[in-house]
């Protein structure tokens, strides 16, 4: 954040608002870029250890496979050879390995099932929009993951429908008047959801809402059903789940900035003028206590994140992070890296709209 | 032997604690109600200046609040007091208070002397005066002291990794079928799946817990203070160099780290005793250029301090690094570390790895905070004071800006152990690290939901018991936030 009002400030120094913005907006994706290939090679070097190159190996050939076997395999495979190259190769900027086996099958990182020996490309990695093939799913990665995004995508668009005015209007109901009883009773609400993870509320609520033993039976315990035709009874646990951790923090935070603004000079002449206490909060104080909340709320989406991937295997959702847990558990290296670039993906451009948001919606740093 | 019920004797306080809890929740609705309906309590000036409110209705429903509340609270300790005194004849929650009598006791001591002292005890007696922080110290202290005591035997009743036939999913007060000599005769939880005892799984879950928890946080409050400092206050190229490591590991979601880190094949690779021995010499480095600070002056002091402490502290670091003589044990390759009969402990590779991933997760967010309040406390007077007197950064460092940033730190701290919490759970939930029969509580949870539509008993003890140990640890640290601000 300091940094964008470093450049904001500068912004206003030389007045030549667009290229410094413009400027800034590169120089973050420059920076985004650079992350974004610092963790995919340590995704590489992790998953390309011996060790899980074995796993892989016993899963996708056969479990009783010899050591021998085993290296036989990966080096067919390509998968043997320096990791820096390998690294190349899935970026697209060294050629793929190939190799005609004994038995006259041709294998290799670029080959497709139904792709010949000629019809193989060269290169096949990001660069040329090739993320790889599955070795779980037996499908091009890709589709995969746009498919599995969908369906987390819809999730999180519920989560944060319903969390995100929820969270601003506790915050705001309890930062209003700091102290009074709906102050009190609201912020306990809020330590309470904090302090609940997912995999608690969510065991409770499948615990009270669904199970024969306590009888109430208001939703479904599995969101299965919900990837084709969710509904109010099979979808809000799972929603309701990550929403109620998440929120918790944004109302803390809305709450301190809306005591914050409360107790600031202008709101007191308002006050003294006046202006009934409505009038205050709706007309004065509000947007000026929503710019701190907007930041907190974008950079809450990597704990979406964490909360997705645990909802989502608690409810049988398959979505983004059920996709997670089955690569990562299979060591699925090319599913895996581009499950990691697209989180890290996400987190980046939420660091940097709520940067850039901070900026466009503080006024002190806008107008100068 | 018979089945026990809930409640059994003492059964005649349900009624009664049934009417104050509905007494509790219509006057707190009332409460909220009233603070925005009911006018405020008129202000009336006295003769000698001073301004008086009456209690208005306001008051009235502050009252209610507060007999309500002081009724479930009595109700709820003579269910506690009764089942000491009865035991199983009060049923299982008698059977439980007695069961953890030892915890009771320690708590009322501590809480008396803490009381009797508090103004000698500084911020940590200050606590005591904040109601929110007395109930989270009490909720933490509660799992501390289980956690203990259940190490030392006194509360489980049955082994938590033996298996009783017969006992498969029962439900909560079901008798052994063939109890032994001296055997506890119920499973006052009931079973789980693989007829284990699950009040006694949830209590060693709290010692589990409570030995990794604070433990990983402080290690990772070390690292983070350590680099943070000097990230800070030097700033430059360090700084950004840095920030720009932290970023790289926040922008990693937590549990891909924990599904790259922590599975058998990594342990097996040797890398978490890389990170381990990278890691954990950050105490060593933080104790010796502590103390090197604030006595090199004296180097007749100074010279036996730092070679006691720091042997101390090396001899600990090798034997935590080393396992059975290696640091590094793989099939390809080992390094030689601290010979056996000098190791003082062996900490398992499962173990060893939950607590390298929980540290790492950990450092970068407190290195940008510890970054961020040097960041401010370095252009404070005193640090230029100490400046112009020739003190050395580290100095500064340690003994100026370290200490003044004590509060924000402290208040962190207890989030953080909450946090780490979570974080141990998730790896239970997903079976990663831990072994498969090993009782900490995300393990629980993790078997217990798969039957969750069916039998509530498994999981539904080691789900509350997590949360109320995080919901006191934040209530600790709003508490002691509180508190911190009124100085």
């Amino acid at each position: 954040m300091s940094e964008a009002i470093k450049w904001s400030n500068d912004l206003r120094n030389t007045r030549k608002t667009g290229t410094i913005m413009g400027l800034f907006i590169l120089r973050r994706f420059g920076v985004m870029l650079l992350t974004a290939l610092c963790l995919t090679f340590v995704v590489f070097f992790l998953t390309n250890l011996y060790p899980n190159l074995e796993k892989l190996a016993k899963t996708q050939g056969n479990q009783r496979m010899s050591d021998e076997q085993v290296e036989a395999w990966l080096g067919n495979r390509g998968y043997l050879q320096p990791t820096l190259i390998k690294y190349g190769q899935w970026l697209g900027v060294a050629p793929g390995f190939s190799k005609t086996l004994d038995d006259g099958t041709f294998v290799g990182t670029c080959t497709r099932p139904g792709l010949t020996e000629d019809t193989t490309p060269r290169f096949c990695g990001i660069l040329q929009g090739d993320w790889g093939y599955s070795t779980v799913f037996k499908d091009e990665v890709g589709t995969i993951v746009a498919k599995r995004l969908g369906n987390t995508g819809y999730l999180m668009m519920w989560v944060l429908i319903l969390m995100v005015p929820s969270a601003l209007l506790v915050g705001v109901l309890a930062g209003m008047r700091e102290g009074s009883a709906l102050d009190r009773s609201l912020s306990t609400f809020s330590i309470v959801t904090t302090a609940t993870p997912e995999y608690v509320s969510g065991v409770i609520f499948i615990a009270v809402f669904t199970s024969s033993t306590v009888g109430l039976k208001w939703f479904k315990g599995t969101a299965t059903q919900a990837m084709d035709n969710p509904t109010f009874e099979n979808f809000f646990l799972p929603v309701l789940t990550i929403a109620l951790y998440g929120m918790g923090y944004i109302a803390r935070m809305t709450r301190a900035s809306m005591t914050e603004v409360m107790t600031a000079q202008y709101i007191r002449t308002a006050r003294l003028k006046g202006v009934s206490f409505p009038n205050i909060v709706m007309k004065h104080a509000l947007r000026n206590a929503l710019i701190a909340p907007f930041t907190v709320i974008m950079l809450q989406f990597p704990w979406l994140l964490n909360g997705v991937v645990i909802v989502e295997t608690l409810f049988n959702y398959k979505g983004f992070g059920w996709a997670l847990v089955q690569a990562a558990g299979n060591n699925d290296i090319q599913l895996l890296l581009a499950i990691s670039v697209v989180s890290v993906f996400v987190v980046l451009i939420t660091q940097l709209i709520s940067d850039i948001g901070y900026v466009y919606l503080n006024p002190r740093i806008r107008i100068s | 032997m018979e089945p026990l019920t809930w409640t059994g004797s003492i059964a005649f306080l349900n009624p009664l604690l049934m009417i104050a809890i509905a007494a509790l929740l219509v006057s707190i609705v009332i409460w909220i109600v009233g603070s925005i309906v009911l006018p405020e309590a008129p202000m009336s000036v006295n003769l000698d200046g001073t301004l008086s409110s009456g209690s208005g209705m306001r008051g009235l429903t502050q009252k209610a609040l507060r007999y309500s509340f002081a009724a479930c609270v009595a109700l709820a300790v003579a269910y506690i007091v009764l089942g000491i005194v009865l035991g199983t004849s009060a049923g299982i929650i008698g059977a439980i208070s007695q069961q953890f009598l030892p915890v009771w006791l320690s708590l009322i001591i501590l809480y008396a002397m803490s009381i009797a002292f508090k103004r000698r005890l500084g911020l940590y007696g200050k606590l005591f005066d904040s109601p929110i922080g007395m109930i989270g110290f009490g909720l933490v202290m509660f799992w501390v002291f289980t956690g203990v005591f259940g190490a030392l035997d006194l509360i489980v009743t049955h082994d938590p990794l033996s298996q009783v036939s017969g006992m498969k999913n029962k439900v909560p007060g079901t008798p052994l079928p063939s109890p032994e000599e001296g055997e506890y005769t119920w499973y006052l939880l009931g079973g789980d799946n693989l007829a284990r005892d699950v009040f006694s799984r949830m209590v060693r879950g709290a010692w589990i817990v409570v030995q990794i928890a604070p433990l990983a946080t402080l290690f990772a409050f070390m690292v983070g203070i350590t680099l943070g400092l000097p990230a800070g206050y030097y700033g430059g190229r360090l700084d950004t160099f840095l920030s720009f490591l932290a970023n790289l590991i926040l922008a990693f979601p937590v549990i891909l780290l924990f599904y790259l880190l922590v599975t058998p094949e990594i342990v097996a690779t040797g890398v978490p005793n890389y990170m381990a021995a990278v890691l954990f010499v950050f105490p060593i480095l933080f104790i010796g250029v502590l103390l090197n600070s604030r006595y090199y002056t004296r180097p007749n002091f100074r010279t036996p301090l730092l070679i006691g402490v720091l042997g101390v502290a090396i001899w600990f670091y090798l034997s935590l690094i080393s396992t059975g003589g290696y640091i590094i044990n793989t099939d390809s390759y080992r390094i030689w570390g601290l010979p056996t009969y000098l190791d003082l402990f062996d900490i398992p590779g499962g173990i060893l790895v939950v607590f390298v991933s929980v540290v790492f997760v950990n450092s970068p967010t407190v290195f940008r905070i510890v970054r961020g309040l040097a960041l401010d406390i370095k252009t404070r007077d005193y640090v230029a004071a100490a400046q112009t007197r020739g003190e050395g950064p580290w100095y500064i460092m340690l003994w100026e800006i370290l200490p003044n940033a004590r509060g924000p730190l402290i208040v962190d701290f207890c989030l953080r152990i909450g946090y780490t919490t979570i974080l141990l759970g998730t790896l239970g939930f997903f079976g990663l690290g831990l072994p498969p029969e090993s009782p900490d509580w995300g393990s629980t949870i993790n078997e217990g939901r798969k039957l969750l539509s069916i039998y509530l008993h498994p999981a539904l003890p080691p789900a509350l018991a997590l949360l109320s140990l995080v919901l006191g640890l934040n209530l600790l640290a709003d508490g002691l936030r509180e508190e911190s601000l009124k100085d």
